[in-house]
């Protein structure tokens, strides 16, 4: 199989899923840019989640394609996803590290399943990662729950890029960060962008976030992706749900720590 | 695509070396990634450790595509010292190759230096080993203590007991229990007629076995195996309960709500064990003898029934019953104090809750055996 790198890395076409009679999506198209960074909005129950899931392959849609680098993931064999997966890396909302594993551990991970490298050479690599990820060497040797909340989302990213994955989820990264964390989280994740050449997809709500580091956002209203644009473009937008979350006194801050 | 997993690509990605006066020129040229690093990791670093050199000067033209590992691989041309770090130029292209050498670079500096194992690794384990065990006995009798003041705090205004709570656990735990309990006393009651048997008859004194039966079940058997039982069934399910809850934080929130996590949960937890276990040894008695009973009636063909029960009515005192009886509770107190102290002592993480769980029951395992062994020395001094 060969991906074409210079296609849009993920486009979804006519998706669909729902849950007997509970429609949750419907007709749903968006598609995100290589080198971008695409933030994800909408309302709680609005199946953010669902549609991550769908993405990712954990659950299967129930109509619609979505396409990964020109693929149509649904017609690839099992060998071609899993290469496939290799080029994806998610962050999990909690960080979804495994907790019976040093941090260093479980950075190797994805490299002892998928390499074959010798292991002191496995282990500086991910201790690069730490060093990447903005930790310090001796969380290389901690589990997670001696880690803070903030530490645990640097070293699930650190997972997360482990095999350099060219597409990287981010479920809620600043959520439960502190301000000064999360603003400091966003500049990292601008940075491994730009080192890394990713293409990032990231669910959302910290309007901060969305005004110093999504290069274009997509509402999910509605059951579909209303709108996928800059973000002054998705202001202007005239769906109510989208200027209640836009003009609220939150918005109207980060809009203007955003300008400065 | 798939070349991340083929390893016979490594030919994709080369390098030369070339010192001239004190600066090493590395020229690297074509695929450094994941893939294809591993053959050419060895092969770098072994020429780079028999060159003399300090300053480093990267020409990375030929370079098609470089990710992190292979950043780091070609960082390692680096030299540094405690004091200095030489530093490197880089020719590129990519403005992405710089950002990515400048991280290899600071994390290869950075390194932690890996620690060696010692000799005398295995004393210290030793040591830390045994300081471990008598912290955990002091613990442990310092949560008895705990429980203790609680529980008779709470003895004082019998009201505030939980007596619901100490219902619905003599059913999970003595209840429940009975069958699995009686089922176990019955075969050992059984394997100690056959034993007895054997032994006995070669002297002729076969009706003696009546006697070895009556004062093992009653004296130990029946009393240790409901014991054990109860560590395996209920402590194991104590410590994963509170543990659980600790995990969640639920504990901390009693806390806050101001209800007392020894009022709560231990106090209800101990009174069900200390309430079941005598009922359950008195029942694993009763189906202890009457597997010797049976084995003795059916199987050996030498004593009816009615010669038993009245061999039994001679020969064994109530004594004997009583011995049994009164170690039943200490033991269900032992088994629920270690069960809920373990809980409670759970951390965050699920490894956390799985090694206390299976620490909970070793300890109560051991704790009733010693204090069964404790039990015997104080009866013979008794005379009982």
């Amino acid at each position: 199989m060969d991906l074409n790198y210079n296609l849009p890395p993920m486009q979804v076409k006519g998706l669909g899923s729902w849950f007997g009679d509970n429609v949750v999506h419907e007709n749903l198209n968006f598609h995100v840019n290589s080198g971008e960074i695409l933030g994800l909005v909408g309302g709680s129950g609005s199946g953010k989640t669902v549609l991550m899931n769908t993405l990712l392959g954990l659950k299967e849609a129930d109509a619609g394609d979505v396409y990964y680098f020109g693929q149509n993931r649904a017609e690839l064999s099992e060998n071609d996803r899993q290469s496939l997966r290799n080029q994806m890396g998610v962050l999990f909302q909690a960080g979804a590290l495994f907790s019976s594993m040093t941090v260093r551990q479980n950075i190797m991970v994805p490299l002892r399943e998928h390499t074959n490298l010798p292991l002191p050479l496995m282990s500086e690599i991910a201790d690069m990662k730490i060093h990447m990820v903005g930790l310090p060497a001796f969380a290389a040797t901690l589990y997670p729950s001696d880690l803070s909340g903030g530490m645990k989302k640097r070293a699930g990213l650190a997972r997360a890029l482990a095999l350099d994955p060219k597409l990287l989820f981010l479920d809620e990264p600043t959520a439960g960060l502190d301000p000064i964390g999360a603003s400091a989280f966003d500049t990292l994740i601008l940075e491994m962008r730009d080192a890394m050449d990713l293409t990032v997809l990231m669910i959302t709500h910290d309007l901060d976030t969305l005004f110093t580091v999504c290069d274009r956002v997509g509402v999910l209203v509605d059951k579909h992706i209303a709108i996928a644009d800059s973000l002054p473009n998705v202001m202007q937008y005239p769906h109510p749900w989208v200027q209640e979350y836009f003009s609220g006194p939150r918005a109207r801050a980060a809009q203007q720590a955003g300008a400065r | 695509m798939s070349e991340l997993t083929n390893t016979d690509s490594s030919a994709s990605a080369d390098f030369s070396l070339l010192v001239d006066g004190l600066t090493l020129k590395v020229t690297a040229i074509g695929d450094w990634s994941l893939a294809t690093i591993a053959t050419n990791h060895d092969r770098l670093v072994a020429a780079l450790d028999s060159l003399e050199y300090e300053n480093v000067d990267y020409d990375f033209d030929g370079v098609t595509n470089l990710d992190t590992a292979g950043a780091y691989i070609l960082a390692k041309a680096i030299r540094s010292t405690p004091d200095v770090c030489f530093p490197y130029e880089l020719r590129t292209q990519s403005r992405g190759h710089q950002v990515l050498m400048r991280e290899a670079a600071d994390a290869t500096i950075g390194r932690p230096a890996i620690r060696n194992r010692q000799w005398f690794d295995i004393l210290v384990r030793m040591g830390k080993a045994t300081e471990h065990f008598f912290a955990e006995v002091f613990d442990t009798l310092a949560f008895l203590g705990r429980f203790v003041t609680a529980l008779f705090r709470q003895l004082l205004t019998p009201h505030t007991i939980r007596w619901k709570s100490v219902v619905a656990h003599i059913e999970d735990v003595g209840l429940n229990a009975a069958p699995i309990i009686m089922t176990l006393s019955f075969f050992v009651g059984a394997v100690i007629a056959y034993m007895g048997a054997n032994l006995l008859a070669s002297l002729g004194f076969q009706v003696y076995m009546v006697d070895l039966i009556g004062f093992a079940v009653l004296r130990e058997f029946a009393v240790i195996i409901t014991a054990i039982l109860l560590a395996g069934r209920s402590d194991s399910a104590f410590t994963a309960q509170i543990g659980s809850m600790k995990m969640r934080q639920e504990i901390d929130a009693m806390e806050i709500i101001g209800l007392d996590r020894f009022e709560a949960l231990v106090v209800p937890r101990a009174l069900a064990c200390m309430l079941s276990a005598p009922i359950l040894t008195f029942l694993a008695m009763i189906s202890g003898m009457a597997g010797g009973l049976i084995v003795a009636w059916t199987i050996l063909e030498g004593i009816s029934p009615t010669l038993f029960l009245a061999r039994l009515q001679a020969v064994v005192e109530p004594s004997h019953f009583w011995v049994g009886m009164v170690k039943a509770p200490v033991f269900g107190l032992v088994i629920a104090i270690i069960g809920c102290r373990q809980g409670l002592a759970v951390t965050g993480s699920v490894e956390s809750l799985g090694s206390r769980t299976t620490k909970s029951v070793v300890q109560a395992i051991f704790a009733i055996i010693f204090l069964d062994a404790m039990f015997a020395i104080m009866f013979y001094q008794m005379g009982v």
